[in-house]
């Protein structure tokens, strides 16, 4: 029997780079980096079951109302139907949504069917009480029917209509567009444009 | 020439493997919806991951058209759900949320272009019911 103390030969490491690139390259399979991105919206609370149907009446110079049937036909209309106020448009494309969005929203030329002035409230700041069209609502009805692409593409459109507004009001009055601005000015142009889309249950429209 | 000393080399690799584990996420569901989501100009990021939950809206992949037809299905986690079924699942993305994030948790509603609105309104409402308000309807962007 051999006395010495037998050595211990020492581990071949020069493979482990190529475990650890395997390791690599199973994770960059796995993982994915890239970012979903889409429209942010905010839904309203569940309806309460006690309230009562109809307590809050709109007038009707306040509400857009955009409808898109079973084929996938969009219209508008808006104004007081009884005093013969009503504009009542068929066959819209999406895109022509936006002008049509951003003429009612701001009601630059004080319009009897569109939506009415009121002082704000709270008080804005930088602004103070401009008068602002806060009661307006735009309503997206659709069918059980109407394609998903459509109601994106009308959603899209509008929420172009609030920016290129609040854009244009950032341009005027600070310089910068919407995004740029701090945010208490950020805060004042939501006031004078405050974002109503409504996400109202959809109604039997057109057909069946 | 004297040889390159390499010993250093699982070391460098280590440390690459390493940032891309912190970087990255699992993915974590294998889909069963083909989705082909529209495409907006007013799109923004999804910011933070762990706020998100994912509800997939599309139509069933080839294997599953036999039994569930070509109609778009909603696909929560790993499996077809029912309407019915978000409620339970929002509440338990919720659960397992730390307590300051619950209230900006986010529901990214990825819907196939050629679904019917009527199922994307049920979805809505059960999200209503569930308290996620919070929605993103997920797009890409169009130039």
């Amino acid at each position: 029997m051999a006395k010495s103390k037998r050595k211990v030969p020492g581990l071949n490491g020069s493979s482990t780079a190529d475990i650890s690139f395997i390791l690599l390259i199973f994770f960059l399979t796995t993982t994915s980096m890239n970012v979903d991105s889409g429209l942010e919206r905010r839904l309203p609370p569940p309806p309460d079951p006690n309230q009562q149907e109809d307590d809050v009446k709109v007038k009707a110079r306040n509400v857009l109302v955009v409808a898109v049937n079973m084929y996938n036909e969009i219209s508008y209309y808006y104004g007081d139907q009884a005093s013969g106020q009503r504009v009542f448009v068929q066959d819209v494309q999406p895109k022509d949504l936006r002008a049509v969005a951003k003429e009612f929203i701001a009601n630059p030329e004080n319009k009897p069917n569109m939506p009415e002035f009121h002082p704000a409230d709270p008080p804005l700041p930088i602004f103070g009480t401009p008068m602002v069209t806060k009661n307006h609502i735009i309503s997206v009805q659709t069918d059980r029917t109407t394609k998903y692409e459509v109601y994106f593409q009308i959603q899209n459109e509008l929420m172009a209509a609030y920016r290129e507004l609040r854009d244009e009001l950032g341009m005027k009055s600070f310089g910068k567009p919407f995004a740029a601005c701090n945010e208490e000015e950020q805060s004042a142009i939501k006031g004078v444009y405050p974002m109503k889309i409504s996400e109202a249950e959809p109604k039997k429209y057109g057909g069946n | 020439m004297p040889e390159l000393n390499t010993s250093s080399l699982p070391d460098l690799i280590f440390t690459v493997l390493f940032f891309f584990m912190m970087v990255t996420s699992m993915r974590e569901v294998t889909m069963k919806v083909e989705i082909a989501t529209p495409k907006g100009t007013e799109i923004t990021k999804l910011e933070k991951k762990s706020l998100v939950t994912n509800i997939y809206v599309g139509k069933p992949n080839k294997e599953y058209r036999a039994q569930l037809g070509s109609e778009s299905r909603i696909q929560l986690n790993d499996a077809f759900a029912e309407v019915g079924h978000i409620h339970e699942y929002v509440k338990q993305e919720r659960d397992g949320m730390q307590e300051r994030d619950k209230p900006f948790m986010r529901i990214a509603l990825k819907v196939d272009e050629n679904t019917q609105m009527g199922l994307v309104t049920d979805v809505k409402m059960a999200l209503r019911e569930a308290w996620a308000l919070n929605l993103t309807y997920v797009g890409g962007k169009r130039e």
